[in-house]
């Protein structure tokens, strides 16, 4: 039941050109740092990548795609990265918009083994064109498919040797969804420690749904808009 | 008429003692500021929290702890975390009470447009979508007429939508308005200083305007 890789390059080893991969974090928080410099630096391209944003320029998803390692994008707003908004306006970049909820539960719905799910969110919009729709009770849905990644890319606080991950204040956000919905599922983690360790009740992902995981190094979580008081 | 601070402290009066809100950025974000004393509202922010604080004290910025805008902020007694599949499930649910946020138009049967225009950079629609299609409850913030003077209350939304038929409030720097199905805006306070007539040579959707209209009063 050891789950544990050396580090980074191993975990992303086996990620080749044109494969659909999950990245979680929110904004830059809570991103898989230590993964994301590997995949640069292994420069596999045509990536298909799901995350609710693009990183910024020097920082996150943006450094994969100064190296022009991406394909698509499919996020909920990809506002904060210049490099992005040129790879776009001049077509080199292709992006589908989601919105956040209807984005997070696609995870949960591959999480959970269901197809798909109905959701509310994008009646009326353009984000309903083409989309099967039904009535519930009087409301209008629309059907929503479950992802299908073959690798989840997520970043915890804890974990353990069986796979088993705790995170930390607002870093849950898509890595929690994200690390239940890959086919294979890489977990780099800020503290490595054996199974047993850390309490069973505390757990937010067990291990079943993690297939590798290692002790990142070198974290800079950056701030991306760092607002104190006055 | 009302500045940014004034549309803030108008819509704080809307809150209700014991609620849950999600509040948008931009002005929205303002009307924490300016809650009333003795009402306690627990805000939920979508990234993941429920029971966001105010921004840290310089030096105790924490980059596992933001809020929906990317912005540090700090826990209050009580704080809960979750992740973002959970968060638009409670939201989904209903089980948040008010949502406040900004648009660029609204029209008279409740449509909201506020992520997209067309031939401009689209950034995405982040949670606004979910949020629309879900809240109870929805307060619009936002300035009664565009930068180029155009009316953002309008018959139809031109702008793509985010939402259909799901704004119930307005609040601008002229004026608090229902939005009332098959009716239109209906006008229910005038900004201090600010005449009828004033508001409706601004909305360029139907304005309704039955009996004496009062004027907001505002600390």
């Amino acid at each position: 039941m050891n789950k544990v890789v050396k580090d980074a390059e191993v975990a992303i080893h086996d990620i080749q050109d044109g494969e659909v991969i999950m990245l979680g974090g929110f904004g830059l928080c809570g991103i898989p740092e230590n993964c994301i410099n590997a995949l640069v630096k292994k420069g596999t391209k045509d990536l298909t990548c799901i995350s609710n944003n693009a990183g910024v320029d020097d920082f996150g998803i943006g450094l994969m795609l100064k190296t022009r390692q991406v394909k698509k994008m499919i996020s909920s707003y990809v506002g904060e990265n210049a490099e992005f908004e040129r790879q776009l306006l001049s077509g080199e970049l292709e992006v589908e918009l989601i919105p956040q909820g209807t984005l997070a539960t696609r995870c949960m719905a591959a999480a959970y083994g269901m197809p798909a799910v109905w959701v509310r969110a994008g009646v009326g919009t353009e984000v309903a064109i083409g989309k099967e729709t039904r009535v519930f009770d009087g409301v209008e849905y629309l059907l929503e498919m479950a992802f299908k990644a073959k690798f989840a890319i997520v970043k915890a606080w804890k974990g353990d040797t069986h796979g088993n991950l705790i995170f930390r204040k607002t870093t849950r956000n898509f890595n929690m969804p994200m690390a239940m919905a890959g086919q294979i599922t890489i977990a780099e983690v800020e503290e490595l420690v054996p199974a047993g360790t850390l309490d069973p009740d505390h757990i937010h992902v067990p291990g079943i749904y993690v297939h590798r995981i290692f002790q990142g190094n070198n974290y800079e979580k950056r701030i991306e808009q760092r607002t104190v008081r006055k | 008429m009302l500045d940014k601070i004034g549309i803030a402290k108008r819509i704080a009066q809307e809150v209700k003692d014991g609620s849950y809100v999600n509040l948008g950025i931009g002005i929205p974000t303002l009307v924490a500021n300016y809650i009333p004393k003795g009402v306690n509202v627990t805000l939920q922010s979508e990234n993941g929290m429920l029971g966001m604080g105010p921004f840290p004290i310089d030096g105790e910025e924490d980059a596992d702890l933001i809020n929906a805008g990317k912005q540090t902020i700090t826990e209050v007694p009580g704080t809960a975390y979750f992740d973002s599949a959970l968060s638009f499930g409670m939201i989904r649910a209903g089980k948040v009470d008010l949502t406040i946020l900004g648009a660029m138009e609204v029209s008279e049967n409740g449509d909201i447009a506020n992520w997209k225009i067309p031939g401009k950079m689209v950034k995405g629609m982040g949670g606004a979508m979910d949020l629309v299609a879900a809240a109870k409850n929805i307060i619009v913030a936002m300035q009664h007429v565009n930068k180029a003077g155009e009316s953002k209350l309008l018959p139809e939304c031109t702008l793509p939508l985010t939402g259909v038929k799901c704004i119930k409030k307005i609040v601008t720097e002229l004026a608090v308005l229902e939005v009332v199905p098959g009716k239109g805006f209906v006008l229910l306070e005038r900004a201090p200083g600010v005449t009828v007539e004033e508001i409706r040579k601004a909305t360029a959707g139907k304005l309704v305007v039955e009996g004496d209209i009062p004027e907001m009063v505002i600390d």
